[in-house]
């Protein structure tokens, strides 16, 4: 079973506790955006097999959100991190970055 | 290709069934073909197969990363049903359950169809109205189904425990040619028509890159080397996020484990396909006795083709109650598949922005259905660049605004 520390209120929570919520640091585009930026917002999706940002929320805990860094290969936790981040945080990159050199996701390294 | 009939079981079994052949070849790669598709699932294979057959495209090679058929196509609980909302739907399932009928006929190869009917259980009020509106709209599609109430869901599968009390069963949507096929033939059957065909099946190769000139493909970069190509189609259900990136665009897809498991078998004790949405769990019994049980997806991207116990145990629990008597078998076999997922949960055949590269993808969770259909779509596509069946499944469907939402009909079961 999946398990992640969530930031929040200090719980390992496990999955049943956890409500998955998509892709994290997702740029919102509004009023005045071109077609793309919309499209890209509202539809596409990073689909990695490998090294992935989320959202989560303990939902049957604290029911609060954070993100979670994570491989989708091996289902390897690499951290998580307050929601109120806009990009993932350098500690978390640094300790990906050990672990899998060469990482992207999107326009993330 | 020596054909399959009766006669020749007992000429084999004369002679201690020394004269079979290979069902396919087991070709290398040549340097170039006019097609590639990547991915021996159903899919990839049977475009390969309509390619040839409709088209009379044959300098065809289907790569595949593992083996024929082991990704969803031979991990699925086979399920046939064409009961959609929406009228694109409709169309490309129904097309593909009524080439489901003679398959075994048209492929020389017996994939068990087994058109045994398939009830989708309404026990919520929602789902009540929600499945009367598919019946009306099948009725205009000429799609076969009917609205049955309880007494009849119950005469139709007597091991039902039909009043509740969490879920009462309040009546179901029953469509009689529905039913479940044998998976792994299908692959094999399709395998053994397009090798007849001359076409190249190539396993344990693995597409790591699309090489591209002035914004067209010109080949792939693979695990057995270089391979050029006029055209290629990627089919590679749960991996279709890979292959896009390496030919450098997006789509909008995610991918998650979905899994199944089987029963010890038993005596035969129920003779159709139930689908129960509401708890998330659908249910038939194979020919070997044992019960299919499937059920929903777990909520995050995944690629282990595993799945997670508390996942199993839901869907049981859920079952139970609508079918007491599985409360006493044992289980004897759990697996999870990699299912690729849409915003509106319908698939994908598509041109892309890469020129000669096409694509069919988003079956998700219930895919297996379709193969014959999606095959025969995508290789009118992939052969003229328009075929009327995927027209409102393109890939930019999306920015238009133009889904085609079947998440009520099919966004849980298959
Ligand atoms: C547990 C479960 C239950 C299901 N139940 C049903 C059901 O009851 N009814 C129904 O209709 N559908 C069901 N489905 C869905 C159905 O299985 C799929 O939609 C369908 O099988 C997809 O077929 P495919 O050919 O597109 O993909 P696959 O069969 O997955 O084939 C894709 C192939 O591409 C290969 N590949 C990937 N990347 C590469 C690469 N880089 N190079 C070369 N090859 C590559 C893979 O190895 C794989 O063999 C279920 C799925 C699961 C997992
Ligand atoms: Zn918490």
């Amino acid at each position: 079973m999946l398990i992640l520390h969530c930031p929040c209120c200090g719980v390992d929570a496990d999955e049943t506790d956890l409500h998955a919520g998509g892709q994290a640091h997702l740029k919102r585009e509004g009023p005045g955006s071109t077609d793309d930026d919309f499209e890209d917002y509202l539809f596409m999706r990073e689909n990695p097999k490998g090294v992935h940002f989320e959202r989560w929320r303990h939902a049957y805990g604290c029911g609060k959100w954070f993100l979670a860094a994570r491989c989708t290969n091996t289902l390897e936790v690499f951290g998580t991190y307050p929601a109120q981040t806009l990009e993932p945080p350098q500690d978390i990159k640094d300790k990906i970055t050990a672990k899998r050199p060469g990482w992207s996701w999107g326009n993330v390294q | 290709m020596k054909r399959y009939s009766a006669f020749a079981i007992a000429r084999e079994a004369m002679r201690q069934h020394t004269g079979w052949d290979r069902a396919w070849a087991k070709p290398e790669p040549k340097k170039k073909y006019d097609v590639i598709i990547v991915g021996a699932g159903g899919h990839g294979l049977a475009t390969a197969y309509f390619l040839g057959k409709n088209f009379g495209i044959t300098n065809v090679a289907i790569l595949e990363k593992g083996w024929l058929g082991g990704g969803n196509t031979g991990r699925n609980t086979t399920i046939i049903r064409s009961n959609y909302l929406q009228d694109p739907s409709a169309a490309i399932y129904e097309k593909s359950r009524s080439l489901y009928e003679t398959m075994s006929q048209d492929l020389n190869y017996n994939v068990m169809f087994s058109p045994r009917g398939v009830i989708m259980l309404a026990q919520t009020q929602h789902e009540v109205r929600g499945y009367k509106r598919t019946a009306h709209a099948n009725a205009l599609q000429g799609v076969q189904t009917e609205w049955i109430d309880p007494a009849r869901v119950k005469e139709l599968c007597p091991i039902m425990n039909i009043d509740g009390p969490r879920y009462p069963v309040l009546g179901g949507l029953w469509q009689a040619r529905g039913g479940t096929a044998r998976h792994d033939a299908v692959a094999w059957g399709y395998a053994r028509a397009c090798s007849d065909m001359g076409m190249d099946v190539i396993q344990q190769c693995e597409v790591q890159g699309v090489r591209q000139k002035d914004g067209k493909v010109v080949g792939v970069d693979t695990t057995k080397g270089p391979i050029d190509c006029d055209k290629l189609g990627m089919v590679t259900a749960g991996h279709s996020g890979v292959m896009a990136q390496m030919a450098g665009f997006r789509l909008p897809i995610e991918s998650v484990a979905l899994q199944a498991l089987v029963s010890e078998p038993i005596k035969p004790a129920m003779d159709i396909v139930v689908m129960a949405n509401t708890v998330h769990g659908y249910l038939s019994q194979s020919d070997k006795g044992e019960m299919v049980i499937g059920g929903g997806t777990d909520g995050y991207n995944n690629y282990t083709q595993r799945g997670s116990f508390h996942h199993i145990e839901e869907t049981v629990r859920a079952l139970v109650e609508t079918f007491p008597m599985l409360a006493r078998l044992k289980m004897l076999r759990q697996w999870g598949g990699i299912v690729d997922v849409t915003g509106d949960r319908s698939p994908i055949l598509s041109k892309t922005p890469v020129e000669g590269v096409f694509v069919n993808c988003g079956w998700g969770t219930g895919g297996f259905k379709a193969i014959p259909g999606s095959g025969w779509a995508m290789a009118e596509l992939m052969a003229k660049g328009q075929s009327p069946l995927t027209d409102e499944f393109s890939m930019f469907r999306f920015r238009e605004g133009k889904f085609i939402d079947e998440s009520v009909a099919a966004g849980v079961a298959h």
